[in-house]
C-alpha cells in the first residue's frame, strides 16, 4: 500500500487525529468514459479496491467470481466489482448511470459511470451535469476513436472544465512513449477543433496498475502526475463558482410564524455577508441581507453551495422560482431563447407543443421551435431536423409563457441547465442549456388599447367563450357546432364557429397531418379563438385536436372559465360506420397517412366540461343541452 | 474575494438539505420514514436544519414490526418530540392478528410487517412522498438507484419508468395515486454517516456501542436476546460485549463482538474490520438478488 493510502496505522494509533484530518477532506464529482474494451470497468475497480472500499465478504465473492469466470487467470478482474447485476440485464434497464465511492487522504470521489452505448448521449449528458472532471479512456492500441470524439463532445458541451485523457492499456503496447506522443497529438489537433482549450494527458494501465496511484517505473519518459494524484489536486468547480456574481434561486420561503420570513435556497453562484445589498429577479425589487440563518446559529458569510436561509432587511415580495442577486449585478430576464436541447425520451420532440420546462426551482409552460440544425454527436456536424429524436442534440429556439430569471449556461450551471417535463406522462423527456435572449421579445412591446375586452364583453351583453368541441373524423362535431350556433343566434348571442376543413382552406393551407403540423394547425386556432374572445365572441370550433397536450395549451392560453372542452364522445367502430365524407375508407385503404384512430392515436379528455354520447342522444338534443350548459 | 472551501460533509449536507426542500415544495403530502437506526438519526438532524426556525413540516412515521430493540423505541419517542414532529406509528393490523414473527414464519414477516406495513401506512395517510435513508454504497444494486425513485399507484418500482437527474434538478410531477421515494443521504457512505454523527454530535441508539449483553448463536447470527418472546431451545444467553453495526428487528440483527465504546473507536473498528454493513442483515442472505426484489415490491 503506497501513502495515498496509508491509513492503517494512524487509524489504529491515533483514530482522533486520523478523524479530524478526515473531516477536511474535500469532494470531488468525476465521470469515466469509455467502452468496456476501454477497460473502464477495470480501473474503477481498481479505484475502489486501492482505496479499500471494497469489504472482505465482497473481495471473497469478487475472487471467487474471478476464478470460476477465468478473465484474468487467477488474478483478481477487478471489473466484476462494477460490472452489471444479471437483474439488471433481464429488467433491461436503459437509462443508467451508477455512482460510486472511494476516498483518499486528501479528497472523497463520486464517480458517475454510464455504461451502455445505444443510450450513452442521455447517460452520459446526466452523469456529467455534477461532474467536475471527465477520465476520457483511450485504448492505446486503438488510438482516437469516434467514441472518443464524442465523448469529449458531451463532456465539453456540458461545461466540464477538466479533461483527462487517460490513454490505458499502455502494457499492451509495450509501454511505448512514441505510440503515446501520437495518439495525444492526435487527440490535440481534434480537441482544438470543438474549443476544448486544455487537457491532461496520462498513459496508465489499468489492469498492470501503472500510473493509477503512484508514478510507473514502466514509463519514465512520463514526468506528469498520476491519475490519483491528478483527482487529489485538481481545482474544484465550486472554487470558480465563489468567484461569480451572487446568485440564489428561492427554493421555498420559510414563514413559521409572522415574525420570522425567511428564504430557503442554494446558493448558485457568488459568496454573500450581512449588509450585502440584493436584489430580487423578476421584480428587480432591492433589498439588504439582514440574517444568514442556520441551526448553528447566524452565518457571517455563506458561498456557492451552501443551503442557507436568508432574511432580508424589508418585507419585499419573493417567492419560490424568483432569484436573489447582488445589487448591482442581476441577472437578465427574457421569455425567448436560444438553446441546445437534449431529447432523452422514446418518444420525439413535438416542435410547437407545450413542455413544462425546469430551471432550478422555477416551472414554466415552455414551447421549442422546430430545431435550427441537429448534431451529429459522431462527426460534430450540424445536420437538418424537423424534430428531436432520443439522444439527438439540437439547437432550437424557445418561448416560455412568461419572463424568467437566467443566466446563459456557460456562467451558471443552474441558472442556465433545464429540464423539459412532458405535460401528459410527467416524464422527463429532455435536457437543455440556455445560451441567450432572443433580442426579438423585447422589442416587441404589447400595444394598450383603450377599448378593453371587458368593454367588448359589455357592448354584446355577453360573457366570451370558447366551445371547444373534440372527438374523432365523422364524430359530429360539425353538425352539433353548427347547431349549436344556430341556437345562440336566436338568442342573440354574438358567435362565430371555427371549423377545422375550413381553416385549413385559408389560414392554415401551408400545414399538413404530421404530429407537429396538427399542433401548429391548434396553436394557431387557438390563438385566433383568443383574439375573437378578446373581441367579445362566443368562439365555437370543430377540430379533431386528438392530442390532450393542445387542448390544454389552448385552455391555458384563455382566461380561466372561458375554455368550455365538449367532447363529442363516438365509438370508433361508429364513426366509421358512418363515414360520410368516406375518409376512413380510404385510411384503411392506406390511401390517407396519420388518420386519427387508424394510424393516429386519439387521447380521449379525462375530464371535460362537456360529454356528448352520440350512441344515445340526437344531435338536436346535444345542441340543446350544450346551450342549456352555458347559458343558465 | 477569497474561496471558502467547502469539506465533503459540508456538500453532502448541503445536498441532502437541497433535496429535502426539493420535496416539500412539490410534494402535496410528505412524510421522512424514521427506522431509528443511525441513517434515520442523520437524516432527521439534516431535516432540522433544512427548515430552521420552523419545525420539519412533515410528520415522521415508523413502520413498527413490535419486534425492534426496546433502546429503538425508547430513543424514537424522544427524537420525534426533540424535533418537534409528530410521530406517526403503523403496524400491520393483520400481521398483529395473525402474530406474525421471525421466529415462526421466515420472510413472510418482513413481507407483512415492512413491505405490507409500509404500503398501508402510505395508503392510508395518502403520503405522495416518502423520504428513506438508504444509501448508494450499500450495495452494488443501490449504485444506479435515483435519489427521486418513483413508484405506480400499487407501490412498485418500474425500472424503465425512472427518470434522468441532472444537475440539482428534480422532476417530482406524478400522476395522481402515484408516489416517490426520495433518498437524501443517496451520496453519503457509511464513513459519511459517522463521521457526521460524530462532528454533529446527534444521539443514537445505545446498542451502537458496546456493551455486554445477552447472546446466542443462530445460524451463524450472534443475536441478542432482547426480551423474554425470545424461544431458548436449551440454549443458555452468554454475556457477551457486542455491538450492532445496523440495527432492525432484534431477532434478525447480528451483532459484532467488540469492544468499541466511543464514536472514534466504532470508527476505527469500522475502518479495520472488513466486513460489509449489510452482511448483520438475515434479510439479504434470504435469497439471491433480494433486495432487488424486494425493491420491485414496494420495500424500501
Amino acid at each position: 500500500m503506497n501513502e495515498i493510502y496509508k491509513t492503517d496505522a494512524l487509524i489504529a494509533e491515533d483514530i482522533d487525529s486520523y478523524l479530524d484530518t478526515h473531516q477536511h477532506k474535500t469532494m470531488l464529482r468525476f465521470i469515466t468514459c469509455g467502452s468496456v474494451d476501454d477497460g473502464k470497468s477495470t480501473l474503477i475497480g481498481r479505484l475502489l479496491y486501492d482505496s479499500k472500499m471494497i469489504f472482505e465478504d465482497q473481495l471473497a465473492a469478487l475472487e471467487s467470481d474471478s476464478k470460476r469466470l477465468g478473465t484474468q487467470g487467477e488474478n483478481i478482474d477487478f471489473a466484476l466489482l462494477v460490472d452489471g447485476l444479471a437483474a439488471e440485464r433481464e429488467q433491461g434497464i436503459t437509462i443508467d448511470v451508477a455512482y460510486r465511492f472511494f476516498a483518499t487522504e486528501k479528497r472523497k470521489f463520486i464517480v458517475a459511470d454510464t455504461p451502455g452505448h445505444e443510450q450513452y448521449t442521455r447517460n452520459m449528458v446526466t452523469g456529467a451535469s455534477t461532474a467536475d472532471l471527465a477520465v476520457i479512456l483511450i485504448d492505446a492500441r486503438k488510438g482516437v476513436l469516434t467514441q472518443t470524439r464524442r465523448h469529449s463532445y458531451l463532456a465539453h458541451l456540458i461545461g466540464i472544465r477538466h479533461i483527462v485523457v487517460a490513454v490505458n492499456k499502455m502494457d499492451l503496447v509495450g509501454y511505448d512513449q512514441a505510440r503515446f506522443d501520437e495518439i495525444i497529438a492526435d487527440y490535440a489537433e481534434f480537441a482544438r477543433s470543438i474549443g476544448i482549450e486544455d487537457f491532461t494527458a496520462i498513459p496508465i494501465s489499468g489492469l498492470a496498475g501503472d500510473n493509477i496511484t503512484s508514478p510507473s517505473d514502466s514509463t519514465p519518459w512520463y514526468d506528469g502526475p498520476a491519475l490519483l494524484a491528478h483527482l487529489e489536486t485538481v481545482e474544484l468547480d465550486q472554487t470558480v463558482e465563489q468567484q461569480k456574481p451572487f446568485r440564489m434561486p428561492v427554493q421555498w420561503v420559510n414563514r413559521p410564524d409572522l415574525n420570522f420570513r425567511g428564504f430557503a435556497g442554494t446558493i448558485a453562484t457568488g459568496q454573500i455577508r450581512p449588509g450585502d445589498g440584493v436584489r430580487v429577479m423578476p421584480s428587480g425589487k432591492t433589498s439588504t441581507i439582514a440574517r444568514i440563518v442556520t441551526m448553528e446559529g447566524d452565518l457571517d458569510l455563506a458561498v456557492a453551495g451552501q443551503a442557507v436561509t436568508l432574511c432580508l432587511a424589508d418585507e419585499i415580495d419573493c417567492s419560490r422560482g424568483q432569484v436573489i442577486t447582488a445589487a448591482n449585478q442581476p441577472v437578465e430576464v427574457a421569455d425567448q431563447f436560444e438553446a441546445t436541447v437534449i431529447w432523452m425520451d422514446e418518444d420525439s420532440m413535438v416542435p410547437g407543443r407545450a413542455y413544462w420546462l425546469k430551471l432550478g426551482p422555477l416551472t414554466v409552460s415552455a414551447a421549442i421551435a422546430a430545431p435550427k440544425h441537429q448534431v451529429n454527436v459522431n462527426t460534430m456536424a450540424h445536420e437538418a431536423a424537423k424534430t428531436l429524436d432520443l439522444n439527438a442534440i439540437g439547437v432550437a429556439h424557445i418561448t416560455t409563457d412568461r419572463e424568467i430569471p437566467f443566466e446563459a449556461y456557460a456562467d451558471s450551471r443552474d441558472l442556465g441547465g433545464f429540464i423539459l417535463i412532458d405535460k401528459m406522462t410527467n416524464r422527463t423527456v429532455g435536457a437543455g442549456l440556455l445560451h441567450f435572449a432572443l433580442r426579438r421579445a423585447q422589442n416587441i412591446h404589447w400595444q394598450a388599447t383603450d377599448i378593453s375586452r371587458d368593454d367588448h364583453a359589455a357592448m354584446k351583453n355577453q360573457k366570451p367563450l370558447v366551445l371547444w368541441m373534440t372527438g374523432l373524423s365523422g364524430s359530429g362535431k360539425s353538425t352539433i357546432a353548427n347547431m349549436v350556433e344556430k341556437k345562440l343566434a336566436r338568442m342573440n348571442r354574438h358567435t362565430f364557429l371555427l371549423d377545422g376543413d375550413n381553416v385549413r382552406h385559408g389560414l392554415n393551407k401551408d400545414l399538413g397531418f404530421t404530429e407537429a403540423d396538427r399542433v401548429e394547425n391548434i396553436r394557431r386556432v387557438g390563438e385566433v379563438a383568443k383574439l375573437m374572445t378578446d373581441a367579445g365572441l362566443i368562439v365555437i370550433t370543430a377540430f379533431i385536436s386528438p392530442f390532450r397536450a393542445e387542448r390544454e395549451m389552448v385552455r391555458a392560453m384563455m382566461q380561466p372559465g372561458e375554455f368550455v372542452e365538449v367532447f363529442i364522445d363516438t365509438p370508433l367502430e361508429e364513426a366509421e360506420k358512418r363515414d360520410v365524407k368516406g375518409l376512413y375508407a380510404k385510411a384503411r385503404a392506406g390511401q390517407l397517412k396519420n388518420f386519427t384512430g387508424i394510424d393516429s392515436p386519439y387521447e380521449a379528455p379525462d375530464a371535460p366540461e362537456i360529454r356528448i354520447d352520440t350512441t344515445s342522444i340526437s344531435a338536436e338534443e346535444a345542441a340543446e343541452l350544450i346551450v342549456s350548459k352555458i347559458i343558465p | 474575494m477569497s474561496a471558502v472551501t467547502l469539506t465533503h460533509l459540508q456538500r453532502l449536507e448541503a445536498e441532502a438539505i437541497h433535496i429535502m426542500r426539493e420535496v416539500v415544495a412539490q410534494a402535496d403530502n410528505p412524510v421522512m420514514l424514521y427506522s431509528v437506526g443511525k441513517d434515520s438519526a442523520v437524516m432527521l438532524h439534516l431535516a432540522r436544519k433544512a427548515f430552521y426556525p420552523a419545525p420539519p413540516p412533515f410528520p415522521l412515521l415508523h413502520v413498527d414490526t413490535t419486534w425492534k430493540f426496546r433502546d429503538m423505541y425508547s430513543l424514537r419517542d424522544r427524537a420525534a418530540r426533540k424535533a418537534g414532529m409528530q410521530l406517526l406509528v403503523h403496524q400491520n393490523p393483520d400481521a398483529v392478528r395473525q402474530g406474525i414473527n421471525p421466529f415462526d414464519h421466515g420472510s413472510l414477516h418482513t413481507d407483512m410487517w415492512k413491505t405490507e406495513g409500509l404500503k398501508q401506512a402510505l395508503d392510508l395517510n395518502g403520503f405522495d412522498a416518502a423520504f428513506g435513508g438508504a444509501r448508494r454504497d450499500e450495495e452494488k444494486s443501490r449504485a444506479k438507484e435515483r435519489i427521486f425513485s418513483f413508484r405506480t399507484s400499487t407501490h412498485r418500482w418500474d425500472p424503465k419508468n425512472q427518470r434522468p437527474e441532472l444537475w440539482r434538478s428534480y422532476n417530482a410531477r406524478k400522476n395522481k395515486g402515484e408516489s416517490m421515494r426520495v433518498f437524501p443521504l443517496s451520496n453519503w457512505t457509511e464513513l459519511d454517516i459517522w463521521q457526521y454523527i460524530h462532528l454533529e454530535k446527534i444521539e443514537i441508539v445505545p446498542l451502537y456501542y458496546a456493551a455486554e449483553r445477552p447472546t446466542v448463536i443462530r445460524d451463524g447470527l450472534l443475536l441478542m436476546v432482547d426480551d423474554d418472546r425470545f424461544p431458548l431451545n436449551g440454549e443458555t444467553p452468554v454475556m457477551r460485549s457486542v455491538r450492532f453495526r445496523t440495527l432492525g428487528c432484534y431477532p434478525l440483527t447480528g451483532a459484532v463482538e467488540s469492544r468499541a465504546q466511543t464514536l472514534p473507536e466504532i470508527i476505527q473498528e469500522m475502518l479495520l474490520t472488513t466486513t460489509s454493513e449489510r452482511q448483520g442483515r438475515a434479510i439479504d442472505h434470504d435469497q439471491a438478488a433480494s433486495m432487488e426484489k424486494k425493491k420491485q415490491e414496494g420495500y424500501f
